[in-house]
């Protein structure tokens, strides 16, 4: 079995009194995409920026693609790349003069670099628009070249920092499909988030971080199933408070609350309890104006370990 | 399908160093509001000191004083002049965490720019040294005495840019350098840049004979009116020593910055 691509052990770091990352210890697979999610402030870029060799660790250890973060660094830099938050590009440069110095910096001959950009010139897609100066560029442009520079030598490890934070929904799907892409190629993708959905649809493994710490880790799936509830929501006009009290005594239900007119059931399994429900609301003669089911979102689940609520582009 | 292309290494010092040189070298004309300035003050101080002074200084004893103000437009030209500013952005947009994410050589961050800086200041001094021919200057000693003369201009122009990248790596903000402007002045004027020593007086005269300029203007003059080398050695002494310790605070908080990973 392939050694992992990422191991922490008890990585800390400090800036003065504010504890930024603490005791962390994870474990990323050769293959697997690693969302790390949480809100701004957490950690998530302290984490990815000690990873990336840019900060030193105040304790603790971190191997990157077998490489020691601090006692070899220049052995993990041959091996990752990194897009981190806010494209880092040199607005008076063309986006072929930056990739052609990335590709030299990592010793590359020139045919080497301009057959890469051949490879990468679906992700890059700027057309002509690649010999203009990157001040011209749009944010999406600019984040799909940063992300190419970062591909330029062929990283084994592609460490993402809120790739997808300030994009439109469309640039945000093209960089989905483009780590999904990588992803299938064998690259490693360590990827940091606020966001519930692109944790949810890319990760194969999330870790929560809150306060500099990881509260939870696994699958999206089996964090849902294990921290986040079912909820089962109806709607009964003027009933609500008697609906409450029918439904608490249904088996199989956690919680019943009113939130305005809405009387929601928290449940293990809400497909198994949705008939249960409907049917004692209508045996006691109920009316129903609306029932519905949803499953929990990782939202549920950071509130659940946390207390607190995701909410992307807000300070924690 | 996956095309092979060469494992990657690092790139070696030299390969690092035109790297980066070459980058800075292709942004200079594509911003040349940084240059107007590098140009337009020695050629406007040479005309007003030449103007103002021209009869007081031969009073003084100075015989050709337009000969006599060619090291200072020179000094004016090139001191301070470097690509600070540019690295304040790069740390601002985190261009430079890009490039310290690659194996790039460290130091070569510094010394690629520097080298950029050094083609520069040897350039601006072309019109110059062409204006101070239009003006009726000459060497006595020749093609060698110009080349000399370029070297010795660009080299102080070098020597001095390490105090502005020390401020650029530190504070990682364009206000700071900016201000580090205000550091030509003492250099620029409180020595023989107007008259000779022997027409200063007071305190001037205890300041400028520590001021390395003075000593500079004497060897880059010394060159125009014949070798003297004496004088020539002083000069590039006085080189040498501010580059000491300019690039030594360039390169030291070049280490304090990667070691905070600010």
């Amino acid at each position: 079995m392939a050694s992992p691509a990422v191991v922490t052990e008890s990585l800390s770091r400090d800036f003065g009194d504010n504890h930024a990352v603490v005791d962390v210890n994870l474990e990323v697979a050769t293959g697997e995409i690693y969302g790390f999610l949480g809100p701004n402030g957490a950690g998530k870029s302290t984490m990815v920026r000690m990873l990336c060799t840019l900060l030193t660790p105040s304790s603790g250890q971190a191997l990157v693609a077998g490489h020691d973060i601090v006692r070899d660094p220049g052995g993990v830099r041959l091996r990752i790349g990194a897009a981190l938050q806010s494209a880092a590009l040199d607005p008076m440069q063309s986006g072929r003069e930056i990739l052609l110095l990335q590709g030299r910096l990592y010793g590359l001959s020139r045919r080497a670099i301009n057959e890469r950009i051949e490879t990468l010139a679906t992700l890059i897609d700027l057309g002509d628009a690649l010999d203009d100066r990157i001040k011209t560029y749009s944010g999406g442009m600019k984040r799909r070249l940063d992300l190419a520079a970062s591909l330029i030598h062929t990283p084994t490890v592609l460490f993402l920092d809120e790739p997808t934070t300030g994009l439109d929904p469309i640039s945000r799907n093209r960089i989905w499909e483009e780590v999904r892409r990588l992803n299938g190629e064998g690259m490693t993708i360590f990827l940091t988030t606020q966001y519930l959905e692109e944790a949810d649809v890319l990760c194969d493994r999330v870790g929560i971080i809150s306060s500099g710490q990881i509260v939870a880790e696994d699958s999206p799936s089996t964090l849902k199933r294990r921290y986040g509830s079912d909820v089962i929501v109806a709607q009964t006009p003027g009933q609500e408070d008697r609906a409450v009290a029918i439904l608490q005594s249904l088996t199989g239900v956690e919680r019943v609350e009113r939130h305005r007119d809405d009387v929601m059931v928290v449940t293990p399994n809400a497909s198994k309890l949705l008939s249960p429900v409907a049917v004692a609301l209508e045996e006691a003669g109920i009316t129903v104006a609306n029932l519905t089911m949803r499953t929990p979102t990782l939202d549920d689940v950071f509130l659940e370990l946390t207390g607190g609520r995701l909410r992307p582009g807000e300070q924690e | 399908m996956t095309t092979s292309v060469a494992e990657p290494r690092p790139a070696g010092f030299f390969r690092d160093l035109i790297s980066v040189a070459g980058r800075a070298l292709r942004s200079i004309p594509r911003e040349p509001e940084v240059l107007a300035p590098a140009l337009f003050i020695p050629v406007f101080f040479y005309f007003i000191n030449v103007g103002a002074l021209e009869n007081v200084a031969k009073a003084s004893g100075v015989s050709d004083y337009r000969a006599f103000q060619l090291p200072v437009a020179i000094i004016f030209a090139v001191t301070g002049l470097s690509r600070a500013s540019a690295l304040v952005l790069d740390i601002q947009d985190g261009y430079l965490d890009r490039l310290l994410m690659t194996p790039i050589r460290r130091v070569t961050l510094l010394l690629g720019l520097m080298v950029a800086d050094f083609t520069l200041v040897l350039a601006v001094q072309i019109p110059v040294i062409g204006l101070g021919y239009l003006m009726g200057v000459r060497f006595e000693t020749g093609i060698l005495g110009i080349v000399a003369f370029l070297l010795m201009g660009a080299f102080w122009g070098l020597a001095f840019t390490g105090f502005p990248y020390a401020i650029a790596l530190k504070t990682g903000n364009p206000a700071a350098v900016n201000a580090s402007f205000i550091l030509f002045f003492p250099f620029a004027f409180m020595t023989t840049s107007f008259l000779p020593m022997d027409s200063l007086s007071g305190w001037l005269i205890t300041v400028a004979k520590l001021n390395p300029v003075t000593y500079l203007l004497e060897g880059m003059r010394s060159v125009v009116t014949g070798w003297d080398v004496a004088s020539l050695l002083q000069g590039i002494t006085a080189i040498v020593g501010v580059m000491v310790v300019s690039f030594c605070l360039a390169l030291l908080t070049l280490r304090g910055r990667l070691r905070s990973g600010a």
